[in-house]
């Protein structure tokens, strides 16, 4: 059995390759089959600050969207949708570009805590 | 139908080339393979071929190019020699890894330095370990077949690996031979069609080609080049017995001449090969017991084959025209002697250097080889591995 | 031009999930470049660098279309294979969906090591869309001064020290001499721009022929600024004249903006790290050179545009 790796997980991401498979059955010369499949590998803890939207504000403007380097804006009928908390590593350039001061960025650390307190308080 | 012609090793290429039809050509000039495009870019220009011929900027272009080609799901090929390949070499192990069918001629000649234009075998085997198939010819006539041949080996399903097919510099590449070459027909029909598995340019199935592998699968698919040139020497054989039914010529992986009783063998590859077979015809008029090894296919190495050759015989000389500099002499000599080393028959396995450069191996060169093979027999000593042929000593 | 609600309707060509650093420029750039490609099929090639490994680690990749890598100088000569397959097997009718052909480099693969096969590719007129992102220096194997390094910069090759303070040399002007090519479109845009992007790669797609775009792709780490400033930053090295927009179609030059104002490029410099040294007393002279460098190339740009040659308002 293949140690663990991270830069594959626990293997169980993706239908097509696994880290304990043999020569015979990975795919051929390395190549991959399913397009876009790194939206199975999850980025989302890398982030240190979150983003978090303000629907109240929000024109819809969609510069958010235009601005993220990860995808990580899910607009649907061309209006922001949600954040994809999955691939969102925390860069904070939504929150920057936001006209309206719509996106707010929060420590996740902070985040964290709160919610650890919250749970307490209950 | 077959016809008799005329023509030169780079136009037996060329012929070939234009009868296989590839979908792109993407290849640079170089002496001596230049007749090759030139020739090739006649039958664009004129119409004869379906080919889009890209004339890239340098031969790194001109294996990367192909290599783009042929993963789009193109038959590619491109063409080259000596600095040229030196050149592609980064991407010859790409091609290989990618696992592309891409055929290209090697119109072999010495690399540089200092510069020489004429003909040895140190450019490919330069790439001898890149997971390329190499096919060695020892005339136009086998340039020509072994083209066809290639295509066909090169996209086998067990296959899918790069094929080069090697003649000699000027000795072969420029040198008037008579030859029989096919009909275009039957090479359209041997050759067939390419359908890839899976290629760029399946827009309902997009691929993504050339990923970053690291320690968790590299090795894993190292190991399934491994499986695909192992795959290959069985596929060779088949595509040989195939094209000996179009075409009445005989090819295996390697080519035994009068080895049944021979106590004494030269292994040589290409144009070599002719001079060796000439001298044991007179040889064995005076009643010696000698025969040539001509290996077709270099790479896979055919060492069941060899040892299969080779197991009678007492004394083998191995005729390279390369150097390693490894101070172990040229490279085929390792590998053959390898082969021969589980024998347990004290078959005495030397080498010679020959040719480096262009230099001529005279007939009296080969002569002597046998010559001192038979004194190897005789005294059941052999005191040097590694011998010069033709070099002022 | 189509709106930000519309544009978003198009499949997402770079997905999520890749390993570029938080932040990163290309994913901003390869994002808005897709985009701009709509509906149509797309190949991808890309030379090797941080956007080629942080996508396609095996068995992953973020390409949500066919993609091929296959060394670091040979994007343009790869795509061209691609390219000249697909103009063979259409015109044989062995395929017929339709393709557009877009190759990647990082300023490495492009203004140095891959310089002869863009160059190659652009002269034998393959219908190809070529983008340097250019973040100027090698990052991919750790912040390495290349040809496209700004003067002055600190990188890992060209260390602002006690005798040399950073690169010595002004960056190589690799869009004019793309434009030298006399090729359909070449442009340099900047991402702080969506719109002159979103407009430059739409042509670039559009055009029949070779198109080159120079887009500036800043590198967090690399440059060493705040990561969520990127949008700022870009459009200072624009107000600066540090990196002008301009395009140059059919062998036509056009300035696309003009800064109102003199902005000196200290602006530019100071929030970034790699520039620090400058500002420590002994090297006002480098930024003198940069300031220098910058306004003569402006004005053979107002030059070659046919502007008139001025300076704009201190």
């Amino acid at each position: 059995m293949t140690p663990f790796n991270r830069n594959f997980g626990q293997g169980k991401r993706t239908k097509a390759v696994r880290p304990d498979m043999n020569w015979e059955e990975i795919t051929k010369a390395g190549n991959v089959y399913e397009p876009g499949n790194a939206n199975t590998y999850e980025t989302g803890d890398w982030r240190t600050i979150r983003p978090v939207w303000n629907k109240d504000r929000c024109i819809h403007c969609l510069i958010c969207w235009r601005y993220c380097p990860d995808a990580s804006i899910i607009a649907t009928d061309g209006k922001f949708d949600s954040f994809d908390y999955k691939h969102c590593k925390g860069c904070g350039i939504c929150a920057n570009v936001c006209p309206v001061h719509a996106i707010d960025m929060f420590s996740e650390d902070e985040m964290d805590r709160q919610k650890e307190a919250k749970r307490n308080e209950e | 139908m077959k016809n008799k012609v005329a023509i030169t090793g780079n136009e037996a290429v060329a012929q070939a080339m234009k009868q296989i039809n590839p979908d792109v050509v993407a290849a640079y000039p170089i002496t001596p393979q230049t007749e090759v495009v030139q020739i090739f870019s006649s039958f664009v220009s004129n119409g004869q071929v379906d080919t889009e011929f890209v004339t890239v900027e340098s031969e790194h272009s001109a294996m990367s190019a192909t290599i783009g080609a042929s993963a789009a799901g193109a038959r590619a090929m491109t063409a080259t020699s000596s600095q040229g390949l030196a050149l592609m070499f980064e991407m010859v192990y790409i091609a290989s890894s990618l696992r592309l069918p891409i055929v290209f001629p090697v119109v072999n000649r010495a690399l540089s330095g200092p510069i020489n234009i004429h003909c040895d075998h140190s450019d490919a085997m330069g790439i001898k370990d890149a997971g390329v198939i190499q096919l060695f010819c020892e005339n136009a006539q086998e340039a020509y077949d072994n083209m066809i041949q290639a295509v066909r080996i090169a996209e086998h399903p067990d296959v899918l690996l790069p094929v080069s097919v090697n003649l000699d510099g000027f000795i072969t590449s420029h040198a008037l031979d008579v030859l029989e070459v096919l009909d275009d027909e039957t090479v359209k029909n041997f050759v067939g069609t390419y359908q890839p598995e899976e290629y760029l340019l399946d827009a309902e199935n997009p691929v993504t080609m050339g990923t970053l592998d690291l320690y968790d699968f590299y090795f894993e698919h190292k190991r399934q080049q491994v499986a695909a040139m192992e795959a290959a020497k069985k596929v060779i054989e088949e595509v040989g017995r195939e094209y000996e039914a179009i075409s009445g010529r005989k090819y295996g992986l390697i080519d035994a001449y009068k080895l049944d009783d021979a106590d004494m063998a030269v292994v040589v590859l290409n144009s070599a090969a002719g001079s060796a077979k000439g001298v044991v015809d007179e040889l064995r008029e005076k009643g010696l017991k000698v025969g040539v090894l001509k290996p077709r296919v270099f790479r896979p190495f055919p060492f069941e084959a060899i040892q299969d050759a080779l197991k009678g015989v007492k004394a083998v000389a191995v005729l390279d025209r390369a150097e390693t500099f490894s101070t172990l002499g040229g490279p085929m000599f390792a590998d053959v002697r390898t082969a021969l080393y589980d024998l347990k028959n004290d078959i005495k396995v030397v080498n010679y250097v020959y040719g480096l450069g262009g230099r001529d191996l005279r007939l009296e060169d080969v002569e002597k080889v046998y010559d001192d093979l038979a004194n190897i027999i005789k005294t059941g000593r052999a005191d040097k591995f590694v011998n010069y042929l033709g070099l002022r000593e | 031009m189509a709106t930000l609600k519309e544009l978003s309707k198009f499949e997402e060509r770079f997905v999520g999930g890749h390993r570029l650093c938080a932040g990163c420029g290309h994913g901003i750039s390869v994002r808005m470049v897709l985009n701009a490609a709509e509906d149509y099929n797309v190949v991808v090639g890309c030379a090797t660098g941080c956007l080629e490994v942080a996508s396609t680690i095996y068995p992953y990749t973020a390409w949500n279309c066919s993609f091929i890598h296959s060394a670091f100088e040979n994007a343009g000569a790869t795509i061209s294979g691609v390219e000249a397959a697909y103009k063979s097997l259409k015109r044989q009718g062995k395929i017929d969906k339709d393709f557009k052909f877009v190759a990647f480099g990082g300023d490495g693969g492009t203004y140095d090591i891959g310089f002869q096969s863009l160059s190659g590719a652009m002269e034998r007129g393959h219908n190809m869309v070529y983008v340097c992102l250019d973040n100027e220096a090698y990052m991919n194997t750790g912040i390495q001064r290349s040809s496209a390094t700004p003067m002055g910069a600190d990188t890992t090759t060209s260390p602002a020290g006690k005798v040399i303070p950073g690169k010595q040399q002004p960056r190589k002007d690799l869009t004019a001499i793309m434009a030298a090519h006399n090729i359909p479109y070449a442009a340099q845009t900047s991402i702080s721009n969506w719109q002159d992007v979103h407009k430059k790669a739409k042509k670039a797609f559009d055009v029949e022929g070779p198109a080159f775009l120079n887009i500036l792709s800043p590198c967090p780490r690399g440059w060493r600024y705040n990561t969520p400033d990127i949008v700022e930053l870009t459009k200072i090295a624009v107000e600066t004249r540090f990196w002008p927009l301009y395009e140059v179609e059919n062998g036509k030059w056009k300035l696309n903006y003009k800064p109102k104002k003199y902005v000196p490029i200290e602006e530019f410099l100071k929030p970034q790290g790699r520039f620090r040294h400058l500002f420590a007393p002994g090297n006002e002279h480098v930024i003198k050179a940069i300031q220098e460098e910058i306004d003569n190339r402006w004005l053979a740009l107002l030059s070659r545009c046919g502007e008139p040659q001025e300076l704009p308002a201190k």
